[in-house]
C-alpha cells in the first residue's frame, strides 16, 4: 500500500504538534500553576515569590467558610436555574410549534434570526444597556411605568435584591432561549421522519407525537444543552459584574465575580482566588459527570430493552414470512 | 381521523403568532430604545427616557467622548487586530489538527481525540489566575499575544473541523497529490484547505464573535488605555463621568453594538446554520 516506504504516520504527530504545544503552554500549564498557587501564601500585586503554606489546605478552608463565597455559589446556582427552566420550556414549546407539519408556522426563518440575535451581542454591552434601562431616576423603564400611570415618581428599582437577581436571570434567558431553540429544532429535524409519518398514520395528536416521539428522541441533545448551559451558567461573569457589580449587597455576586474580586482588587489574594477556582472546577466537573451518568444509564437500559423488542419482532416477522412462503 | 381546522385550532395558531411577535418585540425593543436615545439630548431623556422617535443630538452626544477614556475608534481597531489574529490562528491550526486526526493513521490518534473531547468543556476562565501570573512573569501583560496565541489550541473548533472532514475528505485526492510529488504540508495548504472552506467560514464567524465579545481576559491583561478592546471601552461607560450624559451612554452602547448588527444580519443564514450544527453533535 505505502509507496517508497514513506511513513505518513509521522505527519499525524507533526500536524497536531502546534495544537499540543499551544494547549500545554496556554491551558495545561496555567491549570497546574493555578493548582499550585491554591496551596501557597501567594498574594499582593507585583510579587512573584511564594511558599507553600504550613496548613496546606488553609486557602480552601478559608474560601469554603467565607460567607461571600457561599452567597456567590447560592446566587450562581439560583440565577442559573431561574434562567434555565423557563428557557428550556420556551425553547421546547417553540420547537414543537415550528416543527409541527400540520400547523405550518410562517416566517420561521425570520423568527429564528430575531430570537437568536441577543446571543451575538457583546455581553458587556447588554449588561450596561440593561443597567441603563433600569437606571434611577432617569431610565426608560421608570419612564414607561410613569407614562402608564403605574408609579408617580421614579423608583430605584435596582435597589431591590430579588429584582436585580431576576433581571440578571432574565438577561441570560433572553440571550439564550433562541440558541437553545435552534439546537432543539435541528435535533428534531435529525429524527427519522418515518417515526412521525407512522404516528400520523396511527392518528396521534400533535401533543402525543411531541411527548411520545419528539421528546424521547431529543434526550441526548437535551443533555448536551443542559451541560453546556450549566458550565456556562456557573461561570457567569460579564453580565452580573457589569450590571450592578454584584450588588446590591452581593445579591448578584457570582462565583466567577467573587474569584475576580479576590484576585484583581482589594488585597490581591491570588491564592484564595486560585483555591476558589479549583473548588468551582470541582463543582462543575461533579455536576456534569452526575448529569451524564443519570442520562446515560437510563439510555443504555432503554436501548437494551429496545434491542430485545426489535429482535423479537424480527424473529416473529421471519417466522411469519417463512409460513407464508410455504 | 384527520383533524379538521376547527375554530380552537385557528385560535391556537393565532396565539402562536401573537407570542412569536411578542418575543420579536422583546428581542428588538432594548436595542431600538438604545438607538433612538443615542440621538436624543440629555434634557429630552430626562423628561422622558422612552421614545420611539429619533431626535437630532447625535453629534453633540458624540462630542462628549472627546478626551475621555471611551474611544470607540481605538477600541474598534484594537478589537479588530485581536479578533482577526485569534480567528486566523483558530481556523488554520484547528483545520491542521483535524486533518492530522482524519487523514493519518498514527498510534496516538484515538487517545488524542479522546483528550480533545475531554477538554472541550473545560472553561478557560477557571485557570485565569495561573494564566495571568504566567503572563505577568514573562512580561506579556499589555500585549495582544496572550489573547491571540491560545486560539491555536481550540478543542471545540477541532471537533467540528474533524466532523466536517470525515464527511468530505476522500483520500484519493490526497493520494493523487502525492503522486504529483507534492509534500504533505503543501497538500494540506493547497488541496485540503480549499475543500474545508465552508467549515472554515462558519467556524471563523463564531471564533471572531467570541473573541470580539471577550471581556474577562482582556480586562485582566490590558491595563494601558491605548490597548483597550471594545468590551473594556464599554465598561468605561458606567463611570461617573457619564452619570449626567445620558445620550452619550446610549450612543456609546450603540457604537459598540452596531458592528455586530451589521455582521449578524449579513451572515445570519450561516450563523443560524452553524448554531444548528452545534446541537447535532452526536
Amino acid at each position: 500500500m505505502r509507496r517508497k516506504g514513506v511513513n505518513y504516520a509521522k505527519f499525524g504527530y507533526i500536524f497536531s504538534l502546534p495544537f499540543v504545544i499551544a494547549y500545554a503552554i496556554f491551558s495545561l500549564y496555567p491549570l497546574l500553576f493555578t493548582t499550585v498557587i491554591g496551596f501557597t501564601d501567594f498574594k499582593g500585586i507585583g510579587k512573584t515569590n511564594f511558599k507553600f503554606l504550613d496548613d496546606i489546605f488553609q486557602n480552601f478552608k478559608l474560601v469554603i467558610n467565607n460567607p461571600s463565597f457561599q452567597i456567590s455559589l447560592k446566587n450562581t446556582f439560583g440565577m442559573w436555574i431561574v434562567n434555565f427552566i423557563p428557557q428550556i420550556l420556551l425553547a421546547l414549546l417553540l420547537t414543537a410549534w415550528f416543527t409541527n407539519n400540520r400547523r405550518k408556522i410562517k416566517g420561521q426563518g425570520f423568527f429564528k434570526v430575531v430570537f437568536y440575535m441577543p446571543n451575538i451581542i457583546t455581553q458587556a454591552s447588554i449588561a450596561i444597556l440593561f443597567a441603563t434601562m433600569f437606571a434611577y431616576p432617569t431610565g426608560p423603564v421608570n419612564s414607561l411605568l410613569q407614562n402608564m400611570g403605574i408609579i408617580d415618581a421614579p423608583v430605584y428599582l435596582l435597589m431591590n435584591k430579588s429584582l436585580a437577581r431576576g433581571i440578571v436571570s432574565f438577561i441570560q434567558f433572553w440571550m439564550w432561549y433562541g440558541n437553545t431553540m435552534i439546537i432543539l429544532i435541528a435535533g428534531v429535524l435529525g429524527i427519522n421522519p418515518e417515526l412521525f409519518e407512522a404516528s400520523e398514520i396511527d392518528g396521534a395528536t400533535s401533543s402525543q407525537t411531541f411527548f411520545k416521539i419528539t421528546l424521547p428522541n431529543l434526550r441526548t441533545i437535551l443533555l448536551f444543552t443542559l451541560v453546556t448551559s450549566l458550565v456556562g451558567g456557573l461561570n457567569m461573569f460579564d453580565i452580573p459584574k457589569l450590571f450592578q457589580n454584584g450588588g446590591p449587597d452581593s445579591s448578584t455576586l457570582t462565583t466567577s465575580a467573587f474569584i475576580y474580586n479576590q484576585a484583581f482588587s482589594g488585597s490581591y489574594l491570588y491564592n484564595r482566588a486560585a483555591a476558589a477556582s479549583l473548588l468551582l472546577f470541582a463543582i462543575i466537573a461533579l455536576c456534569s459527570a452526575a448529569l451524564f451518568l443519570i442520562m446515560y444509564d437510563k439510555d443504555a437500559a432503554k436501548l437494551r430493552k429496545l434491542e430485545k423488542k426489535q429482535y423479537k419482532a424480527l424473529r416473529k416477522a421471519d417466522r411469519e414470512a417463512r409460513r407464508l412462503a410455504k | 381521523m384527520r383533524h379538521e381546522v376547527t375554530i380552537p385550532q385557528k385560535l391556537y395558531k393565532i396565539l402562536i403568532y401573537v407570542i412569536c411577535i411578542f418575543l420579536t418585540i422583546l428581542s428588538i425593543i432594548p436595542f431600538y430604545v438604545m438607538i433612538v436615545n443615542a440621538t436624543r439630548g440629555t434634557y429630552e431623556i430626562q423628561s422622558n427616557a422612552i421614545s420611539l422617535i429619533p431626535s437630532k443630538y447625535l453629534l453633540s452626544n458624540y462630542a462628549v467622548f472627546e478626551g475621555k477614556s471611551f474611544n470607540p475608534l481605538i477600541g474598534f481597531a484594537n478589537s479588530m487586530i485581536i479578533s482577526t489574529g485569534a480567528t486566523l490562528m483558530n481556523v488554520y491550526f484547528s483545520s491542521l489538527t483535524a486533518y492530522a486526526l482524519v487523514a493519518y493513521n498514527w498510534k496516538l490518534r484515538q487517545p488524542f481525540f479522546t483528550f480533545i473531547l475531554a477538554v472541550m468543556m473545560v472553561p478557560g476562565q477557571l485557570t485565569s489566575i495561573g494564566f495571568y501570573q504566567f503572563m505577568y512573569r514573562i512580561g506579556w501583560t499589555n500585549s495582544y499575544l496572550p489573547l491571540i496565541l491560545p486560539a491555536i489550541a481550540a478543542p471545540v473548533t477541532v471537533f467540528f473541523m474533524r466532523q466536517y472532514l470525515i464527511g468530505t475528505l476522500s483520500l484519493d485526492i490526497v493520494n493523487s497529490g502525492r503522486i504529483d510529488g507534492a509534500g504533505e504540508f503543501h497538500i494540506f495548504n493547497r488541496i485540503i484547505l480549499p475543500i474545508m472552506k465552508p467549515a472554515i467560514a462558519t467556524q471563523a464567524i463564531f471564533s471572531f464573535v467570541a473573541s470580539w465579545n471577550n471581556y474577562f481576559m482582556p480586562s485582566i491583561l490590558l491595563t494601558s488605555k491605548s490597548k483597550y478592546t471594545m468590551p473594556i471601552m464599554i465598561s468605561q461607560l458606567k463611570g461617573d463621568i457619564y452619570k449626567t450624559e445620558y445620550g452619550s451612554v446610549y450612543l456609546g452602547l450603540t457604537l459598540t453594538v452596531l458592528p455586530l448588527f451589521v455582521v449578524y444580519f449579513a451572515l445570519s443564514k450561516y450563523i443560524i446554520a452553524g448554531v444548528a450544527l452545534g446541537g447535532v453533535k452526536e
